[in-house]
């Protein structure tokens, strides 16, 4: 279990390692001087003479060849140093956890939204095939998987904050303001889940040891709950793991239709104003989180399926 | 008075390919602590047999016929009332132990269940139980703590069959146990069962193994094609087969010649009148294609279908 874990990390080091280099790249061959960028954002100009040019090359690290740039880069980036912004001249760092609570409280609303409809529309889904509530949410399910995140965004402020008057149309604050785009999130994540949870509930009690814990004298929701969920949920916890990084994407999406001031925005800001620094650095934190996510997931495989937690030892006669 | 008594059990599955008649007219009784063996090729129907008693066939299967358990008819029962008399009363031991145990719960978890059907207990005292049980078929205390995937075939079917006798039942279903062991772990398991039953409670072989059948039952029945072809004391059984089909058999024994059954086993879906086995039959008359043999006691208490036998 300790060497799994340790083997697991290291793999996660190694990912975020590859990340920095990607990122780093894109950055590095994107067109345009950076210090022209600078010098616009600090004095309003972008034309410098060549001497003035030079210091601000040197300033901000463009004057290196590439390696070493990377190595520079690199070299903060451990030391939790992302650099500072262009556009309001901030440390990263500081901008992008300034953002962190309302993404954060985003995604969680909306993992839970989805686990908490998934899995027990999928267990009455899965006890009942064919029947009328069965047909009704695999249909439903189907238009959820298929509806793109931002135009329910779009038609649930129409609804419900435009025509109805209910909830806030945008921004950000109290639960009142988290409804919408947490419903909005989830309800591809919660359709897909909905849909998994059956049908490997379904595969599960068809298995010889369902009919074994019947032989035993179990009731309906003894087998159920003891020993058809927890295999049926192996597989759910692996889909459900990889829909977390769609979320992650996802709330780039769903703050800007509803004008939260989170990651995801500020995100789609770095880009718009070119603010490279900033955009670094939240593409790492973002891929930061899938890793991280990835990770969690495997770890809590291991207390659901023995069979991870304990390798494949076999014992002897 | 007898345990068990099943009477003209029809067993047959609604399929969109055809119907599948599975099991048809089946009659046998069992004793108290008498041991039946129940023999027959694959597909024959044995395990379809063992599904019936326990009411554990897929819910599209049509059953007709009784099934009497000390004066009770299963198949009338409601499913809440089926329910308690499953492991209790009857216990199954499943084929093919590494899929019938739950790969997620330890061994000890899966024992404990079953001892706790019947009430709740303190957990020292049904820990206790559960650690006696695995001492009787045989496994070390670690079995308690460790998950299926990690004990050997042999020890799988050991824990399978303590589940079964978690309830002390009256009546024990074994559904090929010695399949797939090998050689010496066969004659292990073929020893541990003869010590959980011989005097103690009716059971129930099911199995490919003669050897097996012969050393661990007082009676036989041979099923062909979902009929029960020959029935009698397995002494009798075993030293003058009487049907075609239990001759076949045996002389298809490795031990005895290896000599195979000409042709196929009918397909289920479509069977045509007269005696199933005729096709395949060295000894057909005419009147075994045109009728459809009777069940026939020719001595006390020893069964044949076959035109042949007493004609």
């Amino acid at each position: 279990m300790f060497t799994y874990l340790l083997r697991r990390i290291c793999l996660l080091v190694f990912v975020l390692w590859g990340v920095s280099v990607l990122t780093f790249t894109l950055m590095y061959l994107l067109p345009g001087e950076r210090a022209r960028l600078v010098a616009i954002y600090r004095w309003g100009y972008d034309d410098l003479s060549a001497k003035e040019l030079a210091t601000l090359r040197r300033e901000i690290g463009e004057d290196l060849p590439f390696p070493q740039q990377y190595a520079w880069w690199l070299g903060r980036v451990a030391r939790g140093d992302l650099g500072y912004s262009f556009v309001t001249g901030r440390p990263v760092a500081a901008e992008i956890l300034a953002r962190v609570p309302a993404t954060l409280e985003l995604a969680v609303a909306a993992f839970f939204f989805a686990a908490l409809t998934a899995v027990p529309l999928g267990i009455a889904c899965a006890r009942r095939p064919g029947s009328w509530w069965d047909n009704l949410l695999m249909t439903g399910s189907l238009i959820g998987v298929a509806m793109p995140n931002f135009w329910l965004g779009l038609l649930l402020i129409l609804i419900f904050s435009l025509t109805l008057d209910l909830l806030p149309v945008a921004g950000s604050g109290g639960l009142a303001h988290l409804v919408l785009p947490a419903f909005t999130l989830g309800a591809g994540m919660a359709a897909v889940s909905t849909r998994l949870v059956r049908a490997s509930l379904l595969e599960v009690l068809a298995q010889d040891y369902i009919t074994m814990a019947r032989t035993k004298g179990l009731g309906e929701g003894e087998v159920l709950w003891r020993h058809a969920l927890r295999n049926a949920l192996i597989p759910v916890f692996t889909v459900l793991g990889l829909q977390l990084n769609h979320l992650v994407g996802g709330t780039v999406i769903v703050e800007n239709v509803f004008g939260r001031a989170g990651v995801g925005q500020l995100m789609v800001e770095a880009i718009a104003s070119r603010d490279l620094p900033l955009l670094q650095g939240v593409v790492l934190f973002l891929a930061f989180c899938f890793a991280g996510v990835n990770l969690l997931v495997d770890i809590s495989y291991t207390f659901l399926d023995p069979r991870i937690r304990y390798g494949g030892a076999k014992g002897n006669e | 008075m007898s345990l068990l008594v099943i009477r003209e059990l029809s067993v047959d599955f609604p399929l969109p390919e055809g119907t599948v008649y599975a099991l048809s007219g089946v009659s046998l009784e069992l004793g108290e602590e008498e041991r039946l063996a129940l023999i027959g090729e694959t597909g024959s129907g044995k395990s379809v047999l063992a599904g019936a008693i326990l009411r554990l066939l897929p819910a599209q299967a049509r059953v007709r016929g009784e099934i009497w358990y000390r004066g009770t008819n299963l198949l009338a029962l409601s499913p809440e009332e089926m329910r308690r008399f499953r492991g209790s009363e009857i216990a199954l031991v499943m084929q093919n132990p590494a899929s019938a145990l739950n790969p997620v719960l330890t061994g000890g978890y899966q024992v404990r269940e079953a001892v706790l059907r019947r009430g709740r207990l303190a957990k020292r005292l049904a820990q206790g139980k559960v650690a006696e049980l695995l001492a009787r078929v045989g496994l070390p205390e670690r079995a308690a703590s460790s998950y299926p995937h990690q004990l050997s075939g042999g020890m799988q079917q050991r824990l399978l069959l303590s589940l079964g006798l978690a309830l002390a039942p009256r009546l024990l279903i074994a559904d090929e146990p010695t399949k797939g062991l090998d050689w010496s772990l066969r004659s292990q398991i073929v020893q541990l069962l003869q010590d959980i039953t011989a005097g103690q409670r009716a059971f129930i072989l099911i199995t490919h193994d003669l050897a097996a059948a012969r050393y661990l039952a007082e009676r036989v029945a041979v099923l062909y094609a979902g009929q029960v072809v020959e029935y009698g004391l397995a002494e009798d059984l075993f030293s003058l087969p009487r049907h075609p089909y239990t001759r076949g058999l045996f002389a298809s024994h490795p031990a005895r010649g290896l000599k195979p059954i000409p042709g196929m086993a009918p397909v289920l879906t479509s069977l045509s009148r007269g005696c199933r086995f005729q096709p395949r039959c060295g000894q057909a008359r005419p009147v075994c294609a045109r009728e459809d043999p009777p069940f026939v006691e020719i001595s006390e208490g020893y069964f044949v279908r076959c035109h042949r036998c007493f004609r």
